[in-house]
C-alpha cells in the first residue's frame, strides 16, 4: 500500500537532530540581538545632543553626563523597546491576531491616561520624579492599561475577529486619548509634560526608571515564557488547546496582566511609543519558523534593539535639536506595517481588504 | 499474526469488512507484531534506519489503560437553538465508531460536547468519574481531540505542531523527553508527514496540513481518539492510510470516533451512529440492512447502496 512510499524516505536525520538545527539557529539570533544591543549601547553613549562626543575626553562634566543622562537613558530605551515589543508578542499569540500591538489594543492609550490622572492628582510634572513616583506612575500606567484591554475586549466581543478587535481597539485609544488630552486641557501645569509624553520621548528617563522597567522586564518576560507553550497549543485553536490540558482561563488572565504591565511600565517612563510592539515581533517571524517561547524572546531583544536604534537616531538626526522618538517609531513601524499589508494581503483577511 | 489480532480487534461489524480489504490490512502490517510492544523502542529502531520503517510505523501503539467514556445529555443549546435531543453514547474501546448525518444534524456538536469542549444539561463520564473532576491534564492524555478545519499557526513547524500532541505528558516547563521525540516521530511518520518536519506549516498545502495536525492528535497516544471530519483535504490513498491507521488504533484497543462525511469510508467502520435533527436515530454495524434502512432514511432515500467486492458502498442516486 501507500505506506510503502515513506520506506523510502531517509531516516538519516533524527527528531533531535530536526530540533537542534532549528535551536542553533536561534541561538545565533539570540547572540546576534545581544551583540547589536551591546553595540548600540556603546554608540548610544558616545552620542549626545553634540552629535559624536565619544567618552574620550575625560572629564568630571563628562562622567556626569555620561553616567546621569546617556547611561539611564541609553539602558532606558532598549528596555521599554523590550517591553513594547514583549507586549506586542504576547498579544499577538493570545489574541492569535497579527494585528494585536498595545497601541492598537488601546492598551498604549489606558495606560496614558492612567499617567494623566495621576500627574492630575499630584499636580507635578515627571522632571520632579522620584523613584516612589516612577512607581506610582507604572501602577497607574498599569491600571489604565488592563483597563482598556477588558474594555476592548468586551467591545470586540471576544478575539477572533480581526476587523472588530481592531475597531474597537482604535475606538477605546481614541476616547481615552481624549481623557487624557481633557485631564491635561484642566491642568496646564502638566501641559508640556504630557505633550512630550503623548510623542514618546526618553529624555526624562534616569536610573529610577531603569530600575523599574528593568523589574517590570524580568517579570514580565517570567511569566510569558512560563505560558509560552499555551500560546503554542492556542495557535490550534481554543478547542484543540483545551483538549491539551491547556488552562486557558487562568493563562489568558495571566497574559493580559503580563501585557498590561510591560506597556503600562514601559508607557509611564516613556511615553506613546507606537509600532515598536506591533513590528518587532513581525520580524522575529520573519526570519524563520519559531515556537513561542523563542519569540517572546527574540521579540523582546529585537524591539530593544529597534527603540535604542530610533532614539539614537532622534538625538543625532537634527543635534543638538531632539526629534521625539515616538515621531521615528512611528515613520519606520507605519511604513512597515504598510508594506506588511501590501505583502500579505490574504493574510489579514477582512481587515486588510477594507482598507 | 496481526491479521489474527485484527480479527481480535474487529467487532461484529468487522464482518462487513471484506477479506481482501483485510488481507491489505495484513500485509500493512506484517512485521509489527513484533515491536508492538513498546513504542519508544519501535520508533528508535526506525530511527536507526532499520529497512521498512514505515512498514514499522503503521500500527505499532501501546495505548495502556483505554478508559470508557460516557456522554448522557438531556439537552445542549448554542444561542437560543436547542442543537442536541437527549441522547447517549459510550464509545465501545476496541472498535470504531463513525457518526454520519445529513449536514446540521449536530455530529460535530456532538463530538464536541463528548471532548468536553461543550457545556451542557447533562453527565460526561471519563472510567464512571464526572469529566469535571478530572485533572485537565489527567483527561487529556486519555481523550485526544482533532478539530474540523483547525486553525493553525503559520509559523511553527510541522515537527512543533506534532509536539503539542505531547504537552499533556510533560511537566510545566519541562523539556520534550526522548519518549516524547520518538512518539512525535512515530506519528509523523505514521501520517507521511515525517519529511516536511521542518517545514513552516503555512507553507504545507491542505492535504499536508491535514496530516501534520492528524499526527498531533496520534502523538497523544490517548485511549479514546476523537476526530471531527479528519478526511477534509485527503486524497484517496491517504484516506486509505487514515482508515489503516485507524485499524491500528482500534487492535491496540483504543477507542476511535470519527465524524465523517465520506460515507463510504464510514461504512468500514465497526459501528455506524446515525444522526438526524439533534437526535441519535440508529446505531448499529455497517452490513446491517437497519443500518441502510437508517442511512436512507436520514438522507431522503438519495442513496444507492450498494456491495462492491464484499465492501458496501454509497451512492448519491
Amino acid at each position: 500500500m501507500r505506506a510503502k512510499s515513506a520506506s523510502s524516505a531517509p531516516s538519516a536525520a533524527s527528531a533531535s537532530s530536526a530540533a537542534s538545527t532549528a535551536s542553533a539557529r536561534i541561538a545565533a539570533q539570540f547572540v546576534a540581538l545581544l551583540v547589536l544591543g551591546a553595540v548600540l549601547l556603546a554608540l548610544g553613549l558616545a552620542i549626545g545632543s553634540l552629535g559624536w562626543s565619544p567618552w574620550t575626553e575625560a572629564g568630571d562634566t563628562m562622567r556626569l553626563i555620561l553616567w546621569d543622562i546617556r547611561a539611564p537613558r541609553s539602558l532606558g530605551a532598549w528596555l521599554a523597546g523590550a517591553l513594547l515589543a514583549l507586549a506586542g508578542a504576547v498579544a499577538q499569540g493570545l489574541f492569535r491576531n497579527p494585528l494585536a500591538d498595545p497601541y492598537l489594543l488601546g492598551c498604549s492609550a489606558g495606560a496614558s491616561l492612567g499617567v494623566a490622572a495621576l500627574l492630575f492628582v499630584m499636580g507635578i510634572s515627571p522632571a520632579a520624579a522620584a523613584l516612589a513616583l516612577r512607581v506610582g506612575m507604572t501602577g497607574a500606567a498599569f491600571v489604565g492599561a488592563i483597563g482598556a484591554v477588558l474594555l476592548t475586549l468586551v467591545l470586540a466581543r471576544g478575539v477572533t475577529q480581526s476587523l472588530r478587535l481592531l475597531l474597537a481597539g482604535v475606538v477605546v485609544g481614541v476616547v481615552l486619548g481624549s481623557g487624557a488630552a481633557l485631564l491635561t486641557l484642566m491642568n496646564p501645569d502638566i501641559l508640556r509634560a504630557m505633550q512630550a509624553f503623548m510623542l514618546g520621548s526618553t529624555g526624562y528617563v534616569g536610573w529610577s526608571a531603569v530600575q523599574v522597567m528593568a523589574v517590570a522586564l524580568g517579570l514580565c518576560l517570567l511569566t510569558a515564557l512560563g505560558c509560552s507553550r499555551t500560546l503554542d497549543a492556542l495557535t490550534l485553536g481554543e478547542d484543540t488547546a483545551r483538549s491539551l490540558g491547556q488552562r486557558l482561563t487562568l493563562i489568558r488572565l495571566l497574559l493580559i496582566a503580563t501585557l498590561s504591565l510591560a506597556t503600562g511600565a514601559a508607557v509611564a517612563q516613556c511615553g506613546l511609543i507606537a509600532f515598536v510592539g506591533l513590528v518587532a515581533p513581525h520580524l522575529v517571524r520573519s526570519w524563520g519558523p519559531t515556537t513561542h517561547g523563542a519569540l517572546l524572546l527574540l521579540s523582546a531583544l529585537t524591539g530593544g534593539a529597534l527603540l535604542l536604534a530610533a532614539d539614537i537616531a532622534a538625538r543625532w538626526v537634527i543635534a543638538p535639536q531632539e526629534l521625539p522618538v515616538g515621531i521615528i517609531t512611528a515613520l519606520l513601524g507605519g511604513s512597515y506595517l504598510l508594506w506588511l499589508m501590501h505583502r500579505r494581503k490574504a493574510h489579514f483577511g477582512g481587515a486588510g481588504g477594507s482598507q | 499474526m496481526s491479521a489474527a489480532r485484527f480479527d481480535d480487534g474487529g467487532r461484529p461489524g468487522a464482518g462487513g469488512v471484506p477479506a481482501s480489504s483485510g488481507a491489505s490490512f495484513a500485509t500493512g502490517s506484517a512485521g509489527t507484531s513484533e515491536t508492538a510492544a513498546d513504542v519508544a523502542s519501535a520508533a528508535l529502531a526506525m530511527d536507526a534506519g532499520v529497512n521498512g520503517g514505515a512498514a514499522a510505523a503503521t500500527d505499532a501503539v501501546t495505548l495502556g489503560h483505554v478508559p470508557t467514556l460516557r456522554i448522557e445529555l438531556r439537552a445542549l443549546s448554542l444561542g437560543h437553538r436547542q442543537v442536541l435531543h437527549p441522547l447517549s453514547l459510550a464509545p465501545a474501546p476496541r472498535a470504531w465508531t463513525a457518526i454520519v448525518g445529513p449536514n446540521g444534524a449536530g455530529k460535530s456538536t456532538l463530538l464536541r460536547a463528548i471532548a468536553g469542549l461543550l457545556p451542557f444539561d447533562g453527565t460526561l463520564t471519563l472510567d464512571g468519574k464526572p469529566w469535571p473532576t478530572w485533572p485537565a491534564k489527567a483527561r487529556a492524555r486519555q481523550v485526544a481531540w482533532l478539530g474540523q478545519n483547525e486553525a493553525a499557526s503559520e509559523d511553527l513547524t510541522a515537527y512543533d505542531i506534532a509536539m503539542l500532541g505531547r504537552l499533556p505528558h510533560q511537566p510545566w516547563l519541562a523539556p520534550a523527553s526522548a519518549a516524547d521525540h520518538a512518539a512525535v516521530e512515530h506519528a509523523m511518520r505514521q501520517t507521511q508527514s515525517w519529511d516536511w518536519r521542518d517545514r513552516a506549516l503555512g507553507s504545507l498545502s491542505g492535504g499536508e496540513r491535514q496530516r501534520v495536525l492528524l499526527a498531533r492528535a496520534l502523538a497523544v497516544h490517548s485511549g479514546v481518539l476523537l476526530m471531527d471530519e479528519p478526511l477534509a483535504h485527503l486524497d484517496p490513498p491517504h484516506q486509505s492510510d487514515w482508515a489503516r491507521i485507524v485499524r491500528g488504533r482500534v487492535a491496540a484497543g483504543g477507542a476511535v470516533v470519527s465524524v465523517l462525511h465520506e460515507l463510504n469510508v464510514a461504512l468500514q467502520a465497526d459501528t455506524l451512529v446515525v444522526m438526524d435533527g439533534g437526535r441519535i436515530v440508529h446505531q448499529g454495524p455497517p452490513h446491517d440492512p437497519a443500518t441502510h434502512d437508517a442511512l436512507q432514511r436520514v438522507f431522503h432515500h438519495r442513496l444507492l447502496i450498494l456491495q462492491v467486492q464484499g465492501r458496501w458502498v454509497a451512492l448519491n442516486a
